[in-house]
């Protein structure tokens, strides 16, 4: 306590210091007077008097000494004045300053940017309170290789019970017509048990939200909205509390606006930004009765207990799956192996970004270290050339422990100063950035600039200087001055610890730019593969718009029940839509049929004359169109025939498979004619009647998965797409197809309206922004290495002009120097290829899952990225190289 | 004249604190002149030593420091005590009472005590 006051006294002093001296003055003459005084009156001389005085008091200076030292802090004090020096440094040398604070600036700037993004999705994935006791339970048939089965109420109910969760809640995503708004709209819609915001540990902004233990069977018709849907759609009214909205033509009731800052969790990107919530018990209609087996929601959301960890509710629902197993082995056939796992929610939202992220962190870093090592060489270069300032301050008497403080003081007073740079450049090309970032990136609105990404920013800026500094530091005050002093002007010639570290650099730098090279190389590799595989579909001057006939929890006010009442309406549709201008095919479909869409819609599969194992059926991805679909798209029927207008309700039911269907299931048989059942509850047979050629319209990777295509006519599909070919005007196509659907029915929210080539570039919009990011680190790192290898080269050539010279003298054919430098720069970059080729294969098979079409081994791009690196080595070397060729024998020997 | 002791750490400090209790506000050539008189000229060379400890106690809070007239109406700088002074002056004034008597019984204690 007594010191922490003193320290802060001398603190304040710092700024007062001088007004203290000039008090000590003042003391100091007023004691030696009064004393003089006292010694006149005790009848001594004057003169003696003062000289008593003044030797009664003590020796004047020892005291002045004493009395500063306990004024300051020398620690601070002797920090200031290296910094000025630093400053003074830097400023005489301002190439030299700015070239060294540039390269840390876009390190720092680069990693910090990076780190902003981690910082929001891999550390922050949930913004709510306590979020590492949330989990997302994932049910799954191991046995099958079935996976994500979903939860059936029974289930919800054990888990509620088990004592293992506060809460639990099963979440339905989706989304609804809201009609009760300016314009009819599609919102992204959940439904959730009462528990749902009681769960995630969320306040509303306006009103309330549900009552956590509502026994309500079905919905409640109380729903909680967005911010945003409640500014955008309904200007903010402060009155929005108990208005009625109608979704999918049900009225319900506003209770309750969430904050602006809220962001609801889930797997996709539709699921995060759900703007409407309603609460049910899932018990009641639309829902089929509870049952084991009716598995109506497809995952669930729990909080833990407090206290309980993840690894030990996990050993508990092992447990209860048992029990449950054996009380219920009609439910869960011992062959499907039924499983339930915790998986921390956190992980299951940013869980496909974690690699790509992970993987630019890591190029990035490499960056900073090329960086770091740049600046190292060049303040090494530098260090010799002050190797004659250092020897005289050492033999002035300077401790070296002094001398290696001021020079780490200067280098981070260069990081520290690249580290504000770096943070001032992301500032200003923030917004620039952002829209790099491909929209699906979960939690994007909240990457920020915040006091965390500035700490990072500053303690990367400390661990760069410290790592660039301390080998030019130590190496410096590792000099002995008389062995400096007695050479003459240049100071030391590139003493050989000196050459080796500064070698050693370069070969690190290659080693690390040839790992970042091979690893960029690989992605734009993949990325090329995948831009131009063959899609066995046509994207060209095809839009796709979207809408959605309404589901009302009461059927008896559907118009759109049967399957007759939905043929017509699309009937219609496609006879008002060939009138769209520039329209020249037009097609219908399920969301499923658009080409890259990732909402799957799984069929569950029964072949004619085959037996699945147990009762569980096959899965198969299916989708409904109308006949002019396969024509529209350009995907050729190979056998058999198409849809035709016949295939309606009262005609057989037909089906076409692709060709991954055919090969899958009847690999040696003809596929047409052949029948199967799709839905578990279907009565009648569907027959075969043709086989559409594969094309990638589920996943650009792979072309192999088997489909199944119903005629729309013999369907009833709710959510409907319109597919338009023909010159169409992209901007105003969306306005007309509303126009038109809503001439058939004004309820009705036309939505997600996409050119397909924009879907198919989309698609790859994770993938290009990680092989942009790191090809642009690769670049830059090659270029970084690049200006290193030159630096260290010219420094080398500089420090043997004098050998050089008497080379030449004796008559070595320049031809033999210009060898002799190329093939010591040669001899760095292949040393630095080998390490780097090692370090390339490690994280090559590390990002493997990153990779499509091409081996993480691939010998082509190691073997001519290796090549370009040489290359790049030998062009940088090859100007110090001629310099040294150049070398006039006369005036090296006369200089040196 | 006996031998000048130089004065430990410490204790000129606790004499200080017990003046400035017993005299009030001083100077300080004045401190220095009371603390020769008490102590029988043990501070009668080098009493500039006492600036830096003046200094250090009022970085410490124990004392404050205010410019004033001299007697003979001159600008001096008088110390006084403050309220955490007086208790630093009591708890050290105990220890040091306490020191004290332990090291008054150790010389009082002759051989045959301890047979």
């Amino acid at each position: 306590m007594k010191s922490l006051r003193r320290f802060f006294a001398r603190l304040s002093n710092l700024a007062t210091g001088r007004r203290a001296d000039q008090r000590l003055r003042e003391e100091i003459e007023e004691h030696l007077a009064q004393q003089t005084a006292d010694n006149l009156r005790a009848g001594m001389s004057p003169a003696d008097a003062r000289r008593q005085a003044v030797l009664k008091f003590g020796a004047v200076q020892a005291i002045r000494e004493e009395y500063h030292s306990e004024l300051r802090l020398p620690f601070i004090e002797t920090q200031w004045q290296d910094l000025r020096y630093a400053l003074r440094q830097l400023a005489a040398a301002p190439a030299f300053a700015s070239i060294a604070i540039l390269t840390i600036a876009l390190g720092v700037g680069a990693t910090t940017a990076i780190y902003s993004v981690i910082d929001a999705t891999l550390l922050h994935p949930l913004p709510y309170p306590r979020p590492e006791q949330l989990v997302r339970i994932e049910a799954h048939f191991s046995g099958i290789g079935v996976r994500d089965i979903g939860f059936s109420v029974p289930e919800w109910k054990d888990f509620q019970r088990s004592g293992l969760f506060q809460y639990v809640s099963p979440e339905r995503g989706g989304s609804v017509n809201l009609t009760s708004s300016s314009q009819p709209a599609r919102i992204q819609f959940k439904s959730v048990s009462p528990n749902y915001f009681a769960l995630l540990d969320v306040q509303p902004e306006l009103g309330r939200l549900f009552v956590p233990d509502d026994p309500t069977p079905g919905f409640n018709l109380e729903v909680v909205i967005s911010d945003g849907l409640w500014k955008r759609d309904f200007g903010a009214d402060p009155h929005i509390l108990g208005r009625t909205l109608r979704l999918d033509n049900d009225a319900y009731f506003v209770v309750g606006v969430l904050p602006p800052d809220f962001h609801d969790q889930g797997r996709t990107t539709d699921l995060r930004n759900t703007e409407i919530w309603a609460a049910s018990g899932f018990s009641r209609l639309p829902l089929p009765p509870p049952a084991r087996g009716a598995r109506v929601f497809k995952t669930a959301i729990a909080r833990l207990t407090p206290g309980l960890t993840l690894a030990a509710a996990q050993s508990q629902i092992d447990t209860l799956v048992q029990a449950l197993h054996k009380q219920f082995p009609g439910d869960y056939p011992p062959e499907s192996a039924w499983s339930v796992r915790l998986v921390p929610l956190g992980e299951t939202v940013v869980g496909n970004v974690r690699q790509p992220l992970l993987l630019m962190m890591g190029a990035v870093g490499l960056v900073l270290l090329i960086g770091c090592v740049n600046v190292a060489n060049l303040l090494l270069a530098r260090a010799s050339t002050r190797g004659r300032e250092m020897a005289v301050r050492q033999a002035l008497g300077a401790a070296r422990m002094r001398l290696i403080r001021q020079l780490l003081t200067e280098s981070l007073l260069l990081s520290l100063l690249g580290g504000i740079a770096g943070l001032v450049m992301l500032f200003f090309t923030r917004t620039l950035l952002l829209q790099m970032i491909p929209a699906t990136l979960p939690r994007l609105n909240d990457i920020s600039i915040n006091r965390t990404v500035m700490l990072f920013a500053f303690g990367v800026s400390v661990l760069a200087g410290t790592f660039f500094g301390l080998a030019p530091a130590l190496q410096a005050a590792r000099l002995e001055p008389s062995d400096v002093l007695r050479q003459d002007g240049r100071g030391s010639k590139g003493s050989r610890s000196q050459t080796w570290t500064l070698n050693a650099l370069v070969v690190t730098e290659f080693a690390l730019s040839l790992v970042l090279l091979i690893a960029a190389g690989l992605l734009v590799r993949s990325f090329w593969e995948l831009y131009k595989v063959p899609l066995g579909f046509d994207p060209e001057n095809v839009m796709a718009v979207r809408l959605w006939l309404p589901v009302p929890n009461d059927p008896t006010t559907d118009v759109y029940r049967t399957r007759d009442q939905e043929a017509q309406f699309i009937r219609e549709l496609l006879r008002r839509g060939r009138s769209l201008p520039g329209v020249k095919d037009i097609a219908v479909g399920s969301p499923g049929a658009i080409p890259l869409n990732h909402e799957k819609s799984l069929f569950a599969l029964v072949l004619e004359g085959r037996s699945t194992r147990s009762n569980l059926p096959y899965q198969v991805q299916g989708s409904s169109v109308t006949p002019e679909y396969f024509h529209l798209l350009g995907i050729p029927v190979l056998r058999g025939r198409s849809f035709t207008e016949w295939d309606v309700e009262q005609a057989p039911r037909v089906a076409l498979v692709n060709e991954a269907f055919a090969r899958t299931w009847w690999p040696d048989e003809d596929p047409l004619g052949k029948r199967i059942k799709l839905g578990r509850a279907a009565t009648s047979w569907t027959t075969v009647v043709g086989v559409v050629a594969d094309a990638r319209t589920e996943s650009l990777e792979d072309a192999n998965i088997p489909k199944v295509y119903l005629s729309s006519w013999q369907t009833v599909e709710k959510e409907l797409a319109i597919f338009l070919r023909g010159r169409l005007d992209s901007g105003r196509l969306p306005e007309q197809a509303r126009e038109m659907v809503q001439s058939l029915d004004p309820e009705l929210p036309v939505f997600d309206a996409k050119t397909l080539p924009d879907v198919v570039s989309g698609s790859l919009a994770h993938r290009r922004f990680s092989v942009q990011v790191v090809l642009l680190f690769a670049l830059t790192a090659l270029l970084l290495a690049g200006i290193g290898v030159y630096g260290t080269i010219s420094y080398i050539v500089s420090g043997r002009t004098r050998d050089i010279g008497i080379r030449i003298a004796l008559g070595a054919p320049r031809t033999t120097i210009l060898h002799m430098i190329l093939s010591q720069g040669l001899a760095l970059a292949l040393a630095g290829a080998a390490a780097g080729l090692v370090g390339a294969l490690i994280v090559s098979h590390l990002m493997a899952a990153l990779l499509y079409g091409v081996s993480p081994g691939d010998p082509l791009t190691f073997i001519s990225l290796t090549l370009v690196l040489v290359m790049v080595a030998l062009a940088a070397c090859y100007i110090p190289a001629r310099r040294a060729m150049r070398v006039d024998p006369i005036i090296a020997l006369r200089e040196a | 004249m006996p031998d000048k002791t130089d004065v430990p750490q410490g204790t000129l400090a606790l004499m200080v604190l017990k003046t400035l209790e017993l005299l009030g506000p001083l100077h300080g050539y004045g401190l220095a002149r009371r603390i020769e008189q008490i102590s029988g000229d043990l501070l009668a060379v080098n009493q500039g030593t006492l600036y830096p400890l003046l200094l250090k106690l009022e970085h410490e809070g124990a004392i404050a420091s205010d410019w004033g007239a001299s007697e003979n109406n001159r600008r001096a700088r008088f110390y006084r005590l403050t309220r955490a002074g007086h208790k630093q002056l009591h708890t050290e004034t105990r220890d040091w009472e306490q020191t004290a008597a332990i090291i008054a019984r150790f010389f009082s204690v002759k051989g045959e005590d301890l047979s």
